[in-house]
């Protein structure tokens, strides 16, 4: 039995969690969920040790206990796994060695040379021991996210830990790797006593493997809950946004005019992407899925020129045109929304309206190259305001946003552009549910505005909701094309597992 | 509570303007010690032109940093155009503009290969231009025979020279003029980095140049300016190092090389900007300028000055890289 009582805690200028009381218990899994910036993850940091400021008291078993470094957090034998399991591995060493880093680091005490046997063979222990199958001496930076994963559940566990804590582990994950996660937390619960935290935005899944759900907004907890028959996922999203909930995917009628994209047997380099099909006409959205991998990103790039094509053909309205890299592709009037949001959508360092006209700035310039500071400023305001972006001003630099209001700049910063071809790939990722409402308003309104837009997706829900059309992709080829008012999620399931 | 506010304030003014800060305490500190000397205008001067060569060398330096690269050659091409230009007067006999644009043009081969090797080659950028460092510090010195390039000098050949120096071009290395070309560059690319969307793009690189990529910007273009434009200022640094000494020295670049990083490196933090920049750039030279040239007038001997120069940029560094939890 784990307690936090009372817990609070402070940032400059910002009181991020007011009065928290939270509780696990050992064999059980909790959910924890809120939207982004209710203070999950800082009321995990706490847990875990990182965030060690806090004032309040935490106990296990009922005995108090002071954890104010990771060091001690890993002593009571609470362990967290990250959403972004790179910064947690070293991508050049072994699985056996990154499972077994903690002992390497704080269990050699006075020795100096490594076992590596013993090292190896605790790690085939470990993953034996959880049923995973992969190699322990396979480099880590070798392996899919999903298997990273599992890496760091495997080092946790290798620590006798009590308490594991899961921020987000399924965002990155496809249906089938989703599963296998469920499969191992579920039998971690029962048959070693762990006490899971697991959050994600995903309430469906909260519903599926856990037991109890702690809702969380503005720092504070909401509600405590059982989840069983009574509780529905209306309420908890309800509970958890502090409003009713209104029909997550805006419905509009759109006149769907001539065609804009046209796609011609387009395939990349690499051979991730074969042979493509495909067209987008005015006011359309289409939706491109499939599972993890089935190159929905790699045709979103190629279409942007950021992959290089090799094979195909692009017309624009009509027009035949070479896309030889992005900077062509936003000249010929495209705009691509990245899935890597961090690495490739926005600049973390820099402020919100040098973010917003990043793409764009050319509109600001005068004909001797100097930029209209006031004009891109006020844009930038306008932007703010349109978008719903929760900041103090338009200084604000990316990285002190959350998620969500990181993604509205990102798709923003197309919005200055004028493009014509919106590609958004997996715009959802890591948002809250309130986010997600006021992007998928932001697609429609595009569209209405004659606009065409790819929608790619792996979450089935999201195409079936906001699309017109979906092309279904598997193993670099599009493989079907259907109507979203005519399909289901049965159906997109099997075209995406390679069934014809 | 209130006082913790204050102390948090404090600090954030400390770590904006620590420099400038810095700066006026030295200017205090040397002011009191030597009342009848340092704060004179010809000592001003003095400084001032003291810092202009390394100061144009670290604006090259500062460009290369705003897309995070690195150009670790500009203390070879300042040699090597050092060289050229005085050969142009000396071995050629031409005149200073002409000898300033052919100059100019030469040099530019170090950035056609920098550019090169990083962006086409997608060699790192340190070690592509730590390659074309010593490349050019062998074109320098291959170039000129080995030895220095001075007026009245024999070549290898045999034949003597009779080329001249103009005065024209001497008056370039004198106070004001110098002193008026450094703050015109400075002015010039702080404008350029600030104001223009080039500058900005190239921020917007070297902030993350995937996000740039897709963001649809041209990437190598900016990557490949930068580093043309970095080779331009060292360029300049060095034919104000020949009008300076009115002689093309033995690799007389190579020493200005650290002290241009240091500079750029100090000015990081100027006004919280966190990033490569002009002005911060003057101010971490000017620093270093005032901290010798102070020193140097309380006798402490100019052997140990590099131990202060150090100390200078540790505690910089320092403070631009550290967080307070």
């Amino acid at each position: 039995m784990l307690e936090m009582r009372n817990i609070s805690i402070e940032f400059p200028g910002v009181k991020a969690l007011s009065n928290v009381d939270f509780g696990i218990q050992r064999g059980k899994i909790h959910a924890l969920i809120g939207a982004n910036g209710a203070g999950k993850s800082t009321l995990m940091k706490v847990l875990s040790g990182v965030n060690s400021h806090y004032t309040g008291q935490i106990f296990i078993d009922g005995r108090q206990v002071h954890i104010r470094t990771p060091k001690l957090a890993k002593k009571e034998g609470i362990e967290i796994v990250y959403q972004e399991v790179d910064t947690a591995l070293i991508p050049y060493l072994s699985v056996g060695e990154n499972i077994m880093l903690n002992s390497i680091v704080n269990n050699m005490n006075r020795k100096h040379f490594i076992k590596w046997t013993e090292i190896y063979n605790k790690a085939k222990e470990v993953l034996n021991k959880i049923n995973v199958n992969l190699d322990v001496k396979t480099t880590v930076k070798e392996l899919s996210l999903a298997q990273k994963q599992m890496v760091l559940i495997c080092r946790a566990v290798v620590e006798e830990c009590k308490f594991l804590l899961l921020d987000e582990p399924t965002a990155p994950l496809s249906n089938r790797e989703t599963i296998e996660l469920f499969r191992i937390v579920r039998d971690l619960s029962k048959n070693h006593n762990v006490g899971f935290v697991f959050i994600s935005h995903r309430v469906n899944e909260l519903f599926e493997i856990c037991e109890s759900i702690t809702i969380m907004k503005d720092g504070a907890v909401v509600t405590n809950k059982k989840i069983d028959d009574r509780l529905t996922q209306q309420q908890v999203v309800e509970l958890m946004l502090g409003r009713k909930f209104e029909e997550l995917y805006p419905k509009s009628k759109v006149d769907i005019g001539e065609v804009l994209l046209d796609v011609q047997g387009l395939s990349d380099k690499e051979k991730l992407i074969k042979k493509v099909h495909m067209n987008v006409r005015k006011g359309e959205i289409v939706g491109v899925t499939g599972l993890v991998g089935a190159g929905k990103t790699e045709l979103c790039k190629t279409l942007f020129g950021a992959i290089k094509q090799v094979e195909g053909e692009i017309k624009i309205a009509g027009k035949i045109i070479k896309i030889k890299d992005p900077s062509s592709a936003v000249k010929q009037g495209l705009a691509l929304v990245p899935e890597e949001r961090s690495k490739e959508g926005i600049l973390v360092e820099e402020s919100i309206y040098s973010n917003l006209s990043a793409s764009s700035l050319s509109k600001y310039t005068n004909k001797f190259g100097f930029v209209d500071r006031v004009a891109e400023k006020h844009k930038a305001l306008e932007l703010i305001k349109e978008l719903g972006i929760k900041t103090p001003s338009e200084y604000q630099k990316l990285k002190l946003l959350s998620g969500g209001n990181q993604q509205k700049v990102a798709v923003g910063k197309w919005l200055v552009s004028e493009a014509e071809i919106y590609i958004f790939d997996e715009p959802t990722k890591g948002v809250d549910v309130g986010a997600k409402q006021d992007i998928f308003k932001l697609i429609t309104r595009l569209a209405q505005m004659g606009k065409g837009i790819i929608y790619a997706s792996c979450e089935f829900s999201e195409i079936l909701g906001i699309t017109d059309r979906i092309y279904v992709m598997y193993d670099g080829c599009v493989v079907k094309e259907l109507e979203t008012a005519n399909t289901n999620e049965e159906e997109l399931l099997y075209y995406s597992t390679g069934g014809s | 509570m209130k006082a913790k506010i204050n102390t948090a304030g404090l600090m954030s003014i400390l770590t904006k303007w620590g420099i400038v800060i810095t700066i006026l305490f030295l200017l205090a500190l040397f002011g009191v010690l030597m009342p009848n000397t340092f704060l004179t205008v010809s000592n001003m001067t003095t400084i001032l032109r003291s810092i202009s060569i390394v100061t144009v060398i670290a604006i090259g330096v500062t460009i290369s940093l705003a897309v995070n690269g690195f150009d670790l050659s500009v203390g070879s091409t300042a040699t090597f155009s050092a060289s050229l230009i005085m050969t142009m007067f000396i071995w050629y006999e031409l005149s200073t503009i002409p000898s300033l644009i052919i100059t100019l043009i030469v040099i530019l081969s170090v950035a056609v290969i920098n550019s090169l090797l990083i962006v086409k080659f997608k060699v790192p950028d340190t070690l592509a231009t730590l390659a074309s460092m010593f490349i050019f510090q062998g074109v320098a010195m291959t170039y000129s025979g080995g030895g220095s390039v001075s007026q009245n000098m024999i070549r290898l050949n045999g034949v003597a020279t009779t080329g001249k120096v103009p005065a024209l071009f001497l008056k370039f290395g004198q106070a004001p003029w110098i002193i008026l070309i450094m703050l015109m560059i400075v002015i010039g690319v702080h404008i350029f980095l600030t104001y223009t969307k080039h500058g900005r793009y190239m921020y917007t690189v070297g902030g993350n140049i995937e996000a740039a990529r897709l963001s649809g910007i041209a990437v190598d273009k900016y990557r490949t300016l930068a580093y043309f434009m970095s080779t331009t200022f060292a360029a300049m640094g060095g034919i104000l190092i020949a009008a300076r000494v009115g002689s093309a020295q033995i690799n007389a670049g190579s020493g200005y090389l650290m002290p241009a990083v240091a500079a750029a490196y100090i000015g990081f933090s100027f006004g919280g900007l966190g990033k490569a920049n002009a002005i911060g750039t003057l101010a971490g030279a000017l620093l270093i300028g005032i901290l010798e040239n102070g020193l140097v007038m309380l006798s402490v001997p100019y052997y140990s000055l590099d131990i202060v120069k150090g100390l200078v940029l540790a505690v910089a560094l320092g403070s631009t890289y550290f967080r307070k939890k």
